[in-house]
């Protein structure tokens, strides 16, 4: 029962959610905005328990005095910090938190995304060696495309190489990527069935 | 284009401009009108068409209105009108056409009610002009809403297509008609990584993606999951997972507490080493990377959506030298994982692997309906090229 109670209502809100996708009756309409509606109540609850574990596990490590229990201090008070000025201060243009918000988390964020730029260099580095075949195509496949991305490479071949890159571009990459997208698209839809029609029960824990 | 659409006032025309009210008693009013009958209606009634009609497939309370204007009608300013059961007239639309040329406008007028009747008349008045002429009336129409949306008749039929082979497939499966599953490394290599993360007393860290439980690789990772927890639990590591999404976080303790239980291993399971992050995206990543630096797990797991942070993450966790093996249906991220992971599944493997692993035959079934279905694009996408090249048009055949 502890299993076929979940498995049931997985069936019927799948099997009802597929119906009212064909049906564009209002009351299908209803039904579907009544649901997503529950669905952000409820994940305004998960989102108090979530932020609830994050919590107890930087108390328990300076409580504990964990190794690098300093960080965890620095989490609390950012995490209070906010809460409070955004409470007190208000959150409109203009206001402390907005200006937290604008000069340190926005350019932290900043920093994390510029980050890529370095570890693309080092990744490219590692794909790049060409030790087999389907390496060396994948580097010289590269070196036409910063060819034909750069002006000086495209004057230094002729035009050559924006030509082949957009032909790369343009016809094995882009068959490549529909292949992988239709396999996809057909691999999600077999994962939401298998799941509707309980064939799937991994997510219950056991498969039994 | 030179039209000039202004916003519905949903007012009546003034009464001097209104078609019934004309100032008559003007001498060169009356003459103007008579030109434009004489010289301008005849034409009018073969380069113009005006209908309006329940909108289909939709939610009731709307009824669209159509009108096609051919290239020799004269320039001026069409007026769209509204008139209910009881006779109450409101303005629907009102446009200048400009210069000659031909015009298709449709409009869907949203503030009707189902079950009442309507009918709309079109005015028309040349430019400069105040008298305005009615150049067509439509009969009563009356709104409703559908019960069944008739475009979306191709996705139920593939979807009832799909239904079909996956319950043959799974039955072919059961009578033992699946001999061969092609193999996947990366799922292979699972517990060589979870037996490496036990040897070297590290933990295991498995990250559902950056997206929400609404999203569908977050639900095959999560099925992925349940089946990674139990080789964890059978060899008692600790496995991490920090969570993008609240609600996954809920049901990711769930499965794993379940998978706990099943390997008979409840009292290891510690609910603290699933918690939630934060819904950045950015201040994830680099909760993540900052949990690879100081935790060392010895195999790492990215399974799910992933976006620009896949490279920081895995570039991280390559970093401390741990086993990766990654996956994802985001094609644009796919080289970086590649790049960077020991092993990477491939779009639509990330929805294989579950059955994969459990080798369970009904599952087995799901991965044969997959090469079923794709067989029959390629049959279709090769039909469909052959009539392209031969300039073969069935579409009217297929419509009737």
């Amino acid at each position: 029962m502890k299993k076929r109670i979940p498995l049931f209502i997985v069936f019927l809100v799948g099997m009802l959610m597929i119906i009212q996708f064909f049906i564009p009756h209002r009351l299908s309409v209803t039904f579907y905005t009544g649901f997503l509606n529950w669905f952000t109540a409820m994940v305004l609850f998960a989102l108090i328990i979530g932020i609830g574990t994050l919590l107890n596990r930087h108390f328990k490590k300076i409580k504990r005095k964990d190794d690098d229990w300093g960080f965890s201090i620095v989490t609390i008070t950012g995490f209070f910090g906010m809460l409070l000025i955004g409470i007190f201060g208000g959150i409109g243009e203009g206001t402390l938190f907005m200006k937290l918000f604008e000069f340190v988390l926005t350019p932290l964020q900043a920093t994390m995304f510029a980050l890529l730029a370095f570890f693309i260099a080092s990744a490219a580095f590692r794909a790049f060696r060409a030790r087999t075949f389907e390496a060396s195509l994948l580097l010289i496949a590269a070196l036409i495309v910063m060819l034909g991305r750069v002006p000086i490479g495209d004057k230094l071949t002729f035009g050559f190489a924006s030509t082949l890159t957009e032909w790369i571009f343009r016809i094995p990459n882009m068959a490549a990527k529909r292949g992988i997208q239709m396999g996809i698209a057909l691999g999600m839809i077999a994962t939401s069935l298998k799941i509707i029609f309980g064939i799937e029960r991994s997510w219950l824990g056991s498969d039994d | 284009m030179g039209l000039s659409l202004k916003p519905s006032k949903l007012t009546s025309l003034p009464e001097n401009e209104r078609m019934s009210s004309l100032p008559l008693y003007r001498i060169r009013g009356v003459l103007i009108i008579f030109y434009l009958f004489i010289l301008i209606i005849p034409v009018f009634g073969k380069q113009f068409n005006f209908k309006a009609f329940d909108t289909p497939n939709d939610s009731g309370n709307s009824i669209s209105i159509y009108l096609t204007v051919t290239d020799n009608f004269s320039t001026g300013r069409y007026v769209i009108y509204r008139i209910d059961e009881d006779n109450n007239e409101f303005e629907v639309v009102n446009f200048e056409l400009s210069d000659s040329k031909i015009l298709e406008f449709s409009f869907i007028d949203s503030n009707v009610k189902d079950g009442v009747g309507y009918r709309y008349q079109l005015y028309y008045t040349k430019k400069n002009l105040s008298s305005y002429f009615i150049l067509s009336e439509t009969s009563f129409i009356y709104s409703s809403p559908q019960w069944y949306h008739k475009k979306k008749t191709p996705v139920l039929i593939g979807i009832l297509i799909y239904v079909l082979v996956l319950f043959l497939s799974i039955l072919l499966a059961k009578r033992g008609g699946i001999k061969y599953i092609r193999k996947l490394p990366g799922l292979d290599a699972i517990e060589d990584a979870v037996g490496r993360a036990t040897e070297m007393g590290k933990p295991v860290l498995y990250l559902t993606g950056l997206e929400r439980i609404s999203n569908i690789a977050t639900i095959a990772s999560l099925d992925i999951l349940a089946r990674v927890s139990k080789k964890v639990a059978e060899y008692e590591t600790p496995l991490l997972i920090p969570c993008f999404d609240p609600i996954v976080l809920i049901i990711a303790r769930e499965i794993v507490r379940e998978s706990y239980s099943f390997t008979g291993k409840p009292d290891i399971y510690n609910e603290d080493n699933i918690y939630y992050i934060t819904g950045n995206p950015f201040g994830y990543v680099a909760a993540v990377d900052g949990i690879m630096m100081r935790e060392k797990p010895a195999a790492n797991f990215y399974l799910g959506a992933f976006y620009s942070d896949s490279l920081i993450l895995a570039e991280t966790g390559a970093a401390t030298g741990a086993i990766q093996i990654a996956g994802t249906d985001s094609p644009i991220q796919l080289p970086f994982f590649i790049a960077a992971c020991d092993y990477t599944l491939l779009g639509e493997e990330l929805y294989a692997a579950s059955a994969y692993l459990s080798r369970k035959k009904e599952l087995l079934g799901t991965l044969k309906t997959l090469d079923i279905m794709k067989i029959l694009i390629m049959i279709f996408i090769l039909l469909g090229s052959i009539l392209i090249t031969f300039e073969i048009d069935i579409t009217g055949f297929l419509i009737r």
